[in-house]
């Protein structure tokens, strides 16, 4: 009897899903609504942390991510009793490295009890005494931390190497100190030692503490005050170059125990990017999630009711020649119509949200490219999935029931 | 001789209630090609359980049924759902056409199933629409038509298969006596063309238009005497 077999094309089944579904476009859309929901919060969230994640990268390229510091493990600050675990000569041994851009040393300078005095004025009420920090650098550390100056000069390794009683101000301290004019070559003491004053640092980037401090140079430091060697590296590196340039590091500055130099390098990117994802998505991901479990229930239940309302389509169609799997195939194709429907509005209207918060930052929408795309694939598998019981009871449905039923 | 379009041997349907009910007790039918056969009975008689059965909607519980001489007992319901397709016909009280959809669509709905190609479909409606009057409504929608018509538009749906059988359950139930009159002309032009009809109804005018009339009471099935005119 395979001849009397009902038979239904493919073509046709897609045709009559679709027919039923325009017939009422309305509800066919506001059935679909809980999906598109979910799918644009889905698709949203993805898109807005990748261009979060991406935005935050960025900033670190400009600064952060081209800064390692590097100072000794065993005792900090440069007043190690014996030999420093970092030479005097770091700054020339890492200018050689491809990748380093500026390299200096910077050590904290123990002034043993003694504090940083202005020359005296006649003004009993003012303060002249300061409890200051006072710093020693290399030469090439001003530009290392991108430090610029609001007057004056900087010291040179000429300075360093007369172990010349010179010395900067930080533009906080400068006014405590009288030496905001530099041109009246102001002069402080540290200790009773007299310095003179040749600039004033306005902004120091990379390290805001020297705004508050007194920085001298280096020889000046080890003559005067018994600095046995640097207490920190500072590095800027290329873009890119810093998680490279930090492994070559403590072998150029310490070739017999690389081990002793703790490095502070960037993180790297990528795990920025995941750090980022996981604090910002948790939440939204789960909204995302429960707005599409909603909007399945949604579809299984409109379904449902459709089925029930077209009690009488059914029984026509059965009596057309219809066997139960054509009625399911139907109903089935309809909510995952409506799923794949949703999936496509969620993913249009998360990339457009994406777009709309992306340019409302100035920032780049990043969005990878199969999350709209595998957007609408998840949506018509809801459909799929909500569609299943809805069917099976279209399926279920005697037909002598279905044809008593007026329409 | 040609083969009985129905053969009916023994039929019985119960259905198990706490009271079982013998909806059919021992029909015996055949209905011949081209016959016009009216099952005339009370509200509760058995007549739509006949019907069903009839149209293979139901199983019999009791007795062989053979449709176009094959033992449609012994078919798995996919042929059944096959065979329903391609061979039977069926006119609704409640015309059945489907709202949204004009009514060259419902009419080409008859195709869906049955295997026949997609080309020509168009064609083949609008010739079954032709034959029953409606060829100038086939873009209105069923909503827009008049009882009648809509019974007509049922029937250019039910003559797209090509069916060895019409089955009619009370096709002019839900129309005025000049719809009725009009739908009762076109079975009549079917039944000269050699379809086999069965109408079911409790309207003994409906009745009168058959060539053969037969009587359920309780499930059990009378033949009537051929009225004379």
């Amino acid at each position: 009897m395979k001849d009397l077999q009902p038979h239904l094309s493919p073509r046709d089944l897609v045709e009559e899903a679709l027919a039923s579904l325009t017939a009422r476009p309305g509800r066919a859309v506001l059935t679909a609504l809980g999906t598109v929901l979910g799918v644009a919060a889905l698709v949203a969230t993805l898109g807005l942390s990748k261009t979060a994640g991406n935005q935050i990268v960025g900033r670190f390229d400009a600064l952060a991510a081209t800064d390692i510091t590097v100072t000794p493990k065993t005792a900090g600050s440069g007043r190690v009793a014996g030999a420093s675990d970092l030479p005097w000569d770091a700054e020339s041994r890492l200018v050689r490295l491809n990748g380093v851009v500026a390299a200096g040393s910077l050590s904290d300078v123990d002034l043993h009890g003694d504090l940083v005095r202005s020359v005296p004025v006649n003004d009993p009420v003012a303060q002249t005494e300061f409890q200051l920090p006072v710093k020693a650098a290399s030469p090439g550390l001003y530009a290392a931390v991108r430090a610029s100056l609001a007057s004056g000069r900087l010291p040179d390794a000429g300075h360093s190497a007369r172990a010349d009683r010179v010395a900067l101000v930080g533009a906080n301290v400068a006014e405590q100190l009288h030496a905001t004019r530099i041109d009246d070559q102001p002069a402080i003491f540290l200790g009773d030692k007299l310095y003179t004053v040749i600039g004033v640092l306005e902004t120091v980037p990379r390290q805001a503490s020297l705004l508050g401090s007194v920085v001298i140079p280096e020889g000046t430091a080890s003559r005067d005050f018994g600095l046995s060697g640097p207490g920190s590296v500072q590095v800027e590196t290329r873009i890119g170059a810093a998680n490279l340039i930090a492994g070559q590091l403590p072998v150029a500055l310490n070739p017999s125990d690389p081990a002793a130099l703790k490095v502070t390098a960037p993180p790297e990117p990528r795990r920025v990017r995941a750090g980022v994802q996981n604090d910002l998505n948790t939440l939204f991901l789960l909204l995302g999630g429960v707005s599409l479990f909603i909007g399945a229930v949604g579809i299984a239940n409109v379904t449902l009711v459709s089925v029930l309302e077209r009690v009488g389509e059914i029984g026509l169609r059965r009596s057309l020649g219809a066997a139960r799997r054509h009625i399911a195939g139907q109903f089935l194709l309809e909510s995952t119509t409506l799923g794949l429907l949703g999936g496509v509005l969620g993913a249009a209207l998360g990339t457009l949200v994406v777009v709309g918060v992306a340019t409302s930052k100035t920032w780049t929408p990043v969005l990878e490219p199969w999350v709209p795309l595998g957007a609408p694939l998840l949506g018509g598998f809801v459909g799929l999935l909500s569609g299943i019981y809805p069917s099976a009871r279209a399926a279920r449905m005697e037909p002598v029931e279905a044809l008593r039923s007026t329409m | 001789m040609t083969a009985p379009v129905v053969e009916l041997r023994g039929v019985s349907r119960t259905f198990d209630r706490d009271q079982p009910v013998y909806a059919l007790r021992g029909v015996d039918l055949s209905i011949w090609p081209g016959e016009w056969l009216a099952i005339v009975g009370p509200s509760g008689s058995g007549k739509s359980t006949l019907l069903n059965v009839l149209g293979l909607l139901d199983r019999q519980t009791e007795g062989t049924y053979r449709f176009d001489g094959v033992d449609v007992n012994g078919l798995d319901d996919l042929a059944r759902a096959g065979l329903r397709g391609r061979r039977i016909g069926f006119i609704f009280q409640a015309f059945h056409l489907l709202p949204h959809r004009t009514v060259l669509e419902n009419v080409m709905l008859a195709e869906l199933y049955v295997g026949t190609p997609r080309k020509g479909r168009r064609e083949r409606a609008l010739a079954a629409l032709e034959r029953v009057g409606l060829g100038d409504r086939a873009s209105f929608l069923p909503t827009r038509l008049s009882g009648g018509q809509r019974q007509r538009a049922a029937i250019a749906r039910s003559l797209m298969a090509d069916p060895s059988l019409l089955l009619c359950d009370e096709p002019t139930g839900n129309l005025d006596s000049k719809s009725a009159a009009n739908v009762l002309d076109i079975l009549g032009d079917l039944s000269r063309e050699g379809l086999t009809l069965i109408v079911i109804t409790h309207d003994e005018h409906v009745a009168a238009r058959a060539e053969r009339r037969v009587r359920i009471v309780d499930g059990e099935l009378i033949e009537i005497e051929p009225v004379r005119t």
